[in-house]
């Protein structure tokens, strides 16, 4: 059982720490403001999601361990998660909403819309 | 292993940086923090594990907190040029 939470949560980390780094490639890499809020999307909800979910892991097993007082390290992984669900869509939206409004124009494929 | 996290998170901070230098636009830095914000939420959950004191969770949860209001103030801030909301009323209603 032991063995399994420590594989699971090895490989939820390592396919975290895959969303985040290509993700956050993607804000260095993409065009413009729009697109590399899709890519910084990404790292809030696929990579961060996978992290917390191996910390977790990673939490019960410290309790098999003995650490009968980890249990308040799920609740706070939950909320870090549950607070980031809500305020990254929030954030994205807010961010393009005040590109637009602050004449930042969409990138096209043949060039600048008009 | 989760210093393999702390090193990886810390690359991709990096990365979040250099789109906050590089940025063209003043939205594009804005964002590149806001990431940089959450990446920094996961590089102190990790250390708290890493030191086997997963309290430092607390830590991550105000520092998530903070981000979010942050951005959203300076977002404001660049989109009606001021924080108060009886001026921007006041401007809409002339």
């Amino acid at each position: 059982m032991e063995l399994v939470l420590d594989i699971v949560s090895w490989v939820a980390i390592g396919f975290g720490l895959f969303f985040m780094l290509v993700g956050t490639y993607g804000v260095i890499r993409m065009p413009d403001v729009y697109t590399r809020l899709h890519a910084a999307g990404m790292t809030d909800t696929m990579g961060a999601g996978f992290l917390l979910f191996g910390m977790a892991c990673q939490t019960i097993v410290g309790m098999m361990h003995g650490h009968t007082t980890w249990w308040m390290a799920l609740v706070r992984l939950a909320l870090i998660y549950g607070f980031l669900l809500l305020t990254s869509p929030i954030a994205t939206h807010a961010l393009a909403r005040a590109g637009l409004a602050g004449g930042v124009k969409p990138w096209t494929n043949d060039g600048e819309v008009e | 292993m989760f210093v393999v996290a702390a090193i990886g998170i810390l690359i991709a901070m990096g990365m979040a940086l250099t789109r906050a230098l590089l940025g063209p636009t003043v939205y594009d830095r804005v964002m590149a923090v806001n990431t940089f914000g959450t990446k920094t939420v996961l590089l102190i959950a990790v250390a708290g594990y890493l030191a086997e004191r997963p309290e430092f969770l607390d830590l991550a949860l105000v520092y998530a907190l903070i981000n979010f209001i942050g951005t959203i103030a300076v977002l404001k801030f660049f989109e009606f040029g001021d924080l108060g909301l009886i001026t921007r009323l006041e401007r809409e209603a002339e």
